[in-house]
């Protein structure tokens, strides 16, 4: 039939263009990079097939890390303000209580033995250099005694479950630099105190999941580096799991209608469906008396 | 005054003194249209009904869109998107809308020129069009501005920045758009101006000249057929309906074109829903900073291919810069479509590819608009850019051309 030839060719036209200024240009402007790595094959100071001794790792923890970090969750609460920290240490140091929870554990071994090369930050803090990460490196440990901190912290983490993991995680993971200001999150540590430590001011996250997208965050948040070089944005080093429940906190955050739209969608396009088949069957009894 | 007599019903009442029965008849059901045309006719009230769904959805997006750079932004992705019950609905709605309403606009110009319906008596409908294609144009772009995201921003600096390469007043002329010297506040509240009431008004108004201009000349038809319409219509009411070669606009025309809206309705609200980053762009998504330029900044895609016209003369030819030559192309590129009826020298008004030449020059432009198209949005680098030089001066040549083509296709085909 000849309107269907016509629809052919209008759909033919339309969809090279489409495809031109879509997919492809999408394509030339945002070059695939290596696929997430969620091993962080990369670090192999630590050899992570020892198993860890969790009594040993709480000795070793509240003998390092208690003087800096809180862990609530073991009953070493805050000592001080959080602007106050983040006056003395560039920016707020975390609470440790879900780390274990949220940090693969290849990643988590690596960064305490030199946070630095984990995060993939040297070209910010290069070593010998002026400005040095607050953290210091436990590369004096040895590979058990890390795996022992490793242990404990996995052994203390709160069990969160469902959807309040995607929060938790969230201000875990991010909170301390970004703010949110959709879900009313502040950044715990004051912008120019991350300015000064950083470099540069963390944008606020609130419709990252509409400019970014899943797909780039995905990626991005596995290893800054990667899509935007010289970042300040360190790589987080979050689990697979943990890093799904950040996307989704941003999702419920940023395109918080996601789900009524779908289910909306549906009907209406059902509707008008109806709607066409209708209009068809009146077309037809119309025309029948002119043709 | 005319006498009165009682009415009989209410009908008759309003017919007495609004002459109901007259104006259907002149407006509806005695408004006579060629039967011999496809479903490329029905795209005309698509439009109708797309420019309707666009005013009642922005309306709801009125009641809660804040014109003010520090509130902008927030307004339409948090008040709108995700506060207001169903705001994302007319948010999407609008949105793609407008992006979907150029496509259909295209396929209708596009119908016009392969029809050759823009002749031998439809100039003026032809020429109404473009003003409503140009009025449209401002619509999108001063509504692209509003929700003030990075592309928001950086379209707007862009494009204000080209009336810049006017000879004397340029940089005048800049200031006096955006209302400053940059991008600014001012420029915010005037293009919300625009978009909200002035451009608006004049679509209506130029809507109301295209319908009008449509009476006399008459609709053309699938073969450009010269007939009479008084006798074919004569034919139709004296009940020869399957003779006549026309139809009334109501019930038979409008039949056949509310199953293609049905159709199309299908597509656009799959689009709205399922499928809209190609009408709101991510980037968007990104608050307007004028101190960071984003990596690729592009228009619209139906801006795109006149926006590569101008950025495909990137060197300079004869001692004139690349930037003016391009300001240059891009001023006939708007213009030249006007003119179209008049650089069309032969007297054919049939189906493009039932003309000798005109055939190819019609496929030709729609090969090189689509070039145009894909290339604006690539970045200009390396062989890119001198894809959009060629196809820019294809684009150029082929409307210099035109009037040659057709005076040897009028001297084949005899004056038919
Ligand atoms: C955007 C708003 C527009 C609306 C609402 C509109 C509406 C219509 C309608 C209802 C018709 C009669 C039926 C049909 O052929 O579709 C028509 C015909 C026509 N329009 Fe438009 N139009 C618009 C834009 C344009 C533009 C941008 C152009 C081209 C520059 C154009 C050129 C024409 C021509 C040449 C015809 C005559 C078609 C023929 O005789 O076969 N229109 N328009």
């Amino acid at each position: 039939m000849k309107e269907l030839k016509i629809l052919a060719i209008i759909a033919a036209l339309v969809g090279i263009t489409y495809y031109g200024i879509e997919p492809y240009a999408h394509h030339i402007m945002h070059p695939e990079v290596k696929a997430a790595d969620f091993q962080f094959k990369d670090l192999k100071n630590v050899d992570t097939s020892l198993a860890g001794n969790v009594d040993n790792g709480k000795v070793l923890v509240e003998a390092n890390c208690i003087a800096c970090h809180s862990l609530e969750s073991a009953g070493h609460a805050k000592t001080m303000l959080d602007t106050d920290a983040a006056a003395a240490y560039g920016v707020v140091p975390p609470d440790l209580s879900s780390a274990g929870r949220i940090y693969d554990k290849n990643y988590l071994a690596n960064f305490i033995f030199d946070p630095v090369s984990a995060m993939h930050l040297s070209h910010k803090y290069p070593a010998g250099g002026a400005k040095a990460f607050p953290m210091p490196s436990y590369n004096w440990m040895s590979g058990q005694e890390i795996m022992d901190v490793v242990a404990y912290l996995q052994s203390v983490t709160p069990k969160v479950v469902g959807k309040d993991t995607h929060k938790a995680t969230y201000d875990a993971a991010c909170g301390r630099c970004h703010s949110m200001s959709y879900a009313k999150s502040e950044a715990t540590t004051p912008k120019d105190a991350v300015k000064a430590y950083m470099g540069a001011t963390p944008p606020d996250l609130s419709q990252y999941i509409k400019s970014r997208q899943e797909h780039y965050l995905h990626g991005f948040i596995n290893d800054p580096q990667l899509l935007l070089a010289g970042t300040s944005m360190p790589r987080v080093g979050l689990s697979e799991k943990a890093q799904e429940e950040v996307i989704a906190y941003m999702e419920e955050t940023g395109d918080s209608k996601k789900a009524e739209r779908e289910r909306v969608g549906l009907w209406v396009m059902l509707y008008t469906f109806v709607f066409a088949i209708l209009a068809y069957l009146w077309k037809r009894k119309i025309w029948s008396e002119v043709h | 005054m005319a006498e009165f007599k009682q009415a009989d019903s209410m009908y008759e009442w309003f017919d007495q003194r609004l002459g109901i029965d007259k104006f259907v008849k002149v407006m509806m059901t005695e408004y006579w249209i060629p039967k011999n045309i496809n479903f490329l006719w029905a795209m005309g009230v698509l439009l109708s009904v797309m420019f309707t769904i666009l005013v009642v959805s922005g309306i709801f997006l009125l009641m809660y869109y804040k014109p003010d750079v520090n509130m902008a932004f927030d307004s339409v992705n948090y008040t709108i998107m995700q506060e207001v019950g169903y705001g994302w609905l007319f948010r999407h709605i609008h949105a793609v809308g407008a992006s979907v309403v150029f496509l259909i606009i295209y396929i209708h110009m596009f119908t016009g020129i392969y029809y050759g319906s823009y002749k031998k008596g439809r100039e003026m409908i032809w020429i109404s069009g473009m003003l409503l294609f140009v009025l449209f144009s401002a619509e999108g772009f001063s509504g692209y501005m509003l929700p003030w995201g990075q592309m928001s921003y950086w379209a707007a600096y862009v494009i204000t920045e080209i009336f810049g390469g006017v000879p004397l007043i340029g940089g005048d002329l800049v200031v006096w758009i955006r209302g400053n010297f940059y991008v600014s506040d001012s420029t915010l509240t005037r293009f919300f101006m625009l978009h909200v009431l002035l451009v608006p008004l004049a679509i209506i108004g130029a809507i109301v000249l295209h319908f009008y201009a449509l009476r006399f000349p008459h609709v053309n038809n699938e073969e450009g057929e010269f007939f009479d319409f008084d006798k074919e219509a004569e034919k139709y009411l004296a009940g020869d309906k399957k003779n006549s070669k026309v139809v009334p606009f109501w019930p038979v025309f409008l039949s056949k074109d509310f199953f293609v809206l049905g159709v199309f309705l299908v597509f656009f609200f799959y689009l709205v829903f399922f499928h809209y980053d190609f009408a709101m762009d991510p980037v968007n998504f990104d608050k307007a900073d004028g101190l960071k330029t984003p990596a690729h900044i592009y228009p619209e895609w139906y801006f795109l291919w006149s926006y590569e016209v101008l950025r495909g003369f990137f060197f300079e030819i004869a001692g004139i810069s690349g930037k003016s030559l391009g300001l240059i192309a891009f001023a006939v590129a708007q213009g030249v479509f006007f003119v179209l009826p008049w650089l069309d020298r032969s007297p054919m008004v049939k189906p493009a590819n039932q003309r000798p030449y005109f055939k190819y020059w019609f496929w030709f432009l729609m090969v090189d608009l689509i070039v145009l198209t894909v290339y604006g949005k690539l970045p200009p680098t390396g062989a890119n850019a001198w894809v959009g030089f060629a196809s820019s001066m294809t684009f150029l040549i082929l409307f210099i051309a035109l009037p040659f083509i057709t005076k040897a296709e009028a001297k084949k085909v005899g004056g038919k």
